[in-house]
């Protein structure tokens, strides 16, 4: 029901010169509102035009950051050896991204930067999980500038740990010209190498959250709004087809949950594997 | 597919200057807000909140830790404790069978003795016997002598008619009978 709403705020939002109240516009319909790249680009509330421009999506991300660091404050300055039940369900993450992601692909190794990528892993599921919020109602990393600048972190330290480990000159020769294939290969691998590490990684990283979570708010727009149309306009028996888009939005918004969950698991899991392979001696 | 007719009929041209281009071409802005949050997200977390939960799991750990050894510790406690008493055990019984054994020697010993004293006792009893039946016998023969003699005597003078006042005479055969009746008595005996 919430996501009902919500769909109908972000509507209101784009159609700025309505009269109709609010809850005038709940129940009724003015036509079909097809979702939009428009609903990642909403009215600025403040700074238009500006570096500083503050929108609604940038709202949802200072309420998704908000939201996680206050949850954590409250756990981490009343963390007990005998933990309560938030503490346990908090730990059985923190233990996910140890056990899953950062021991069986890095290896004891990772233990440095477990922290980082605990924090990058909680960070994407809060950011993500916005989209199916009521009210928020849009992923904090479906415009695609957070999901860049994670991916920023993540490449500017992997790059960092390579040259930290194996000098410049070491790290460059390891990743673009992998041993143990023969000279004349290198005229087609090394260019191929050069794109992986030093854009393909970051862009595929960012553009693979970022493009998951657009996708996920245009079904769930599409689902809503579909169902609003359909009750309020639709004539007769075109109005049960509400049921039907209803029953696909509810089961989009449980995919959309899982997708939040996995995609911050596939960012995290390539982070720890792109380190990993920046750290390792020979490929 | 009527459908996605139907909602594209019904969707009203939306005006706009934003371009598809734009979902991957990030705005200044989106990349200042996007560093500023994730920064402070990053910093705190890395910082503040997982040492501090980090320093919890490590007490746990340490914790369990010292509650496993503390239970190695009590387990070889009760051992040693069996041990000892096992030890203990076995040294008592040791000792209530070398008391055992004491006693029966000690009640061997205080048989012999007993059986020994009784020895020594009736031997004494028996020579003291002997020694009576000697000094009882020695003297009847004393008295027998005196009085066989003056019977002897009686008779002789009364038969023979001849007074055997002579003392000395008298002595010797009274000496002769009863020496020749001393070595009938051994021919006999």
């Amino acid at each position: 029901m919430g996501n009902l709403l919500a769909a109908v705020v972000s509507a209101e939002a784009t159609d700025s010169g309505e009269s109709k109240s609010y809850i005038q516009q709940m129940f009724s319909s003015d036509g079909f509102h097809a979702p939009s790249i428009t609903d990642f680009f909403p009215p600025a509330i403040f700074g238009d035009g500006t570096i500083f421009e503050f929108n609604r999506i940038m709202m949802v991300r200072v309420i998704a950051a908000i939201a996680l660091i206050a949850l954590f404050w409250f756990v981490a300055n009343r963390a007990k050896v005998v933990p309560g039940r938030l503490q346990g369900a908090l730990e059985f993450m923190l233990d996910f991204v140890k056990d899953q992601i950062v021991e069986p692909v890095m290896g004891h190794e990772g233990k440095r930067f477990l922290p980082f990528l605990t924090t990058l892993f909680l960070a994407i599921i809060f950011f993500n999980i916005t989209g199916v919020i009521p009210f928020l109602n849009i992923a904090s990393t479906s415009l695609i500038g957070l999901p860049i600048i994670m991916a920023l972190f993540v490449y500017v330290l992997y790059l960092a740990q390579g040259v930290k480990k194996h000098g410049l000159g070491g790290y460059l020769k390891n990743s673009l010209f992998p041993p143990g294939v023969p000279k004349g290969i290198y005229l087609l691998l090394t260019p191929i190498e050069f794109l992986q590490v030093f854009i393909l990684r970051p862009a595929t990283l960012a553009l693979r959250l970022a493009a998951n979570m657009i996708a996920g708010h245009l079904l769930l727009v599409l689902c809503f709004s579909a169902t609003q149309y359909f009750f309020f306009a639709a004539a007769g028996a075109m109005k049960a087809t509400a049921t039907v888009t209803f029953a696909a939005g509810f089961a989009f918004t449980l995919f959309e949950i899982f997708v939040a969950l996995l995609q911050a698991y596939v960012f995290t899991m390539l982070a720890a594997v792109y380190l990993n392979m920046a750290l390792e001696e020979e490929h | 597919m009527m459908l996605a007719q139907t909602l594209l009929l019904a969707e009203e041209a939306h005006t706009s200057d934003v371009e598809g281009a734009d979902l991957i071409l990030p705005a200044p802005y989106d990349l200042l807000w996007s560093l500023v949050i994730f920064t402070i997200i990053a910093v705190v977390f890395t910082r503040v909140f997982l040492p501090k939960i980090q320093k919890v799991l490590d007490e746990r750990a340490e914790l369990i830790q010292g509650g496993i050894e503390k239970a190695e510790k009590a387990q070889a406690e009760a051992a040693a404790a069996l041990e000892e008493y096992t030890a203990q055990l076995t040294e008592a019984r040791a000792e209530a069978a070398r008391i055992r054994e004491d006693a029966r020697v000690e009640a061997a010993q205080i048989l012999a003795e007993a059986r020994r004293r009784a020895g020594t006792d009736a031997e004494r009893i028996v020579e003291t016997a002997q020694r009576q039946i000697d000094a009882e016998r020695h003297q009847a023969v004393v008295s027998l002598r005196t009085e066989v003699g003056t019977l002897a005597t009686d008779l002789a003078s009364r038969i023979v008619g001849e007074s055997l006042a002579d003392d000395a005479r008298q002595q010797r055969v009274i000496d002769a009978f009863l020496t020749d009746l001393e070595s009938t008595v051994k021919a006999e005996g």
